[in-house]
């Protein structure tokens, strides 16, 4: 029994599938050290006001987040388009279109919302005057 | 004749298989499944990033992010996740080769930085709320409290998933169903960091600007 499971496991058991599944020290190494740079970075620019432009701050600091967190889905988490025949990059890209949608939506909807109805009509997101 | 007209067209046995005779099981069904879950949790996050993102600017006159927030801390303690994510991987690669001590060594670390997480996010918490920061003085910290909370809760959780596999491996050592238990839980350590990446930049990052 255990002889045949083994070999139906055997087609996805591959030393470069195992590999797969758990990482390998270097691809852990690899991605903490990515990661401490791609926190450190946005850290020292928030702190060290090195942009005079809160806004291009804003977008730079949000650029690194998204490198980042692409960096701990492929190091950490171990994304690939083939694990689990491709279910799992599907399910992620089914939330991430969800996740965007409620996002911007939000976003976009209760600013547009608050710069119309709001006495004084402020178009700002700010403290009301 | 006709009777012998199907056979003819299905290959008995020249050793072409068109489907298989046991049973067949998805490789991982499990992690697929905890993958969906983690996505679902994904969503969690997104709507409590959104009504931060609508709430965030909104003070009552009362404090804002960059008078509240210290960055030094959350820097310490985003290096405590990350540490704490990749001792996981440590953990992962032990027991990848069978060895329990260190698995569960490596394992014990992770549940400390954990711990450290915790406490420092805890202290914050303690010293905003004492300050008169609390979550019912603006619309802000309202979804502030919400959301970091959320993801601090998360953190709790995992912490004593952790010390409950711990336990687990402690006793009946690295089994194919605690192995199946700490990928799960792998999944769902590194997927708070991910998250925290979201928060350091949108909340704390972002606020103080």
């Amino acid at each position: 029994m255990s002889s045949e499971a083994h070999a139906a496991h055997g087609h996805g058991h591959e030393p470069g599938h195992e590999e797969a599944a758990h990482g390998s020290m270097k691809g852990y190494v690899t991605g903490f050290v990515l990661s401490v740079i791609l926190t450190a970075i946005p850290f020292w620019i928030v702190m060290g006001d090195v942009f005079r432009e809160p806004a291009t701050a804003a977008i730079v600091v949000m650029v690194f987040a998204v490198a980042q967190i692409v960096v701990h889905m492929v190091y950490f988490l171990h994304m690939n388009a083939k694990s689990e025949g491709g279910w799992t990059m599907l399910a992620m890209i089914f939330t991430v279109v969800l996740v965007i949608i409620t996002l911007s939506g939000s976003l976009w909807v209760m600013f547009h919302l608050k710069s119309n109805m709001m006495p004084g009509g402020t178009h700002t997101m700010g403290a009301p005057q | 004749m006709t009777a012998q007209a199907p056979a003819s067209t299905v290959p008995a046995d020249d050793g072409v298989n068109f489907y298989t005779r046991e049973e067949h099981h998805p490789e991982n069904g499990t992690l697929l499944g905890f993958w969906i879950y983690l996505m679902s949790d994904c969503l969690i996050f997104a709507v409590l990033f959104a009504c931060y993102g609508v709430l965030g600017r909104s003070y009552a006159a009362g404090p804002s992010g960059a008078d509240l927030f210290d960055l030094k801390l959350v820097a310490l303690n985003t290096l405590f996740l990350l540490l704490s994510s990749i001792t996981y991987g440590f953990a992962m690669l032990e027991m990848a080769k069978n060895r329990t001590a260190t698995t569960l060594l490596w394992l014990g670390v992770t549940g400390f930085f954990g711990l450290c997480f915790l406490s420092v996010e805890l202290y914050e918490f303690h010293h905003l709320i004492e300050e008169g920061a609390t979550p019912q003085r603006s619309a802000f910290l309202s979804s502030f409290f919400t959301l970091v909370g959320t993801h601090g809760l998360h953190v709790t959780f995992g912490s004593i998933w952790l010390v409950t596999l711990m336990v687990q491996v402690a006793r009946l050592g690295l089994t194919a169903e605690n192995k199946r238990r700490l990928m799960c839980l792998s999944m769902f350590w590194h997927f708070l960091d991910v998250v925290w990446i979201g928060v350091f930049t949108f909340v704390y990052l972002m606020g103080t600007l």
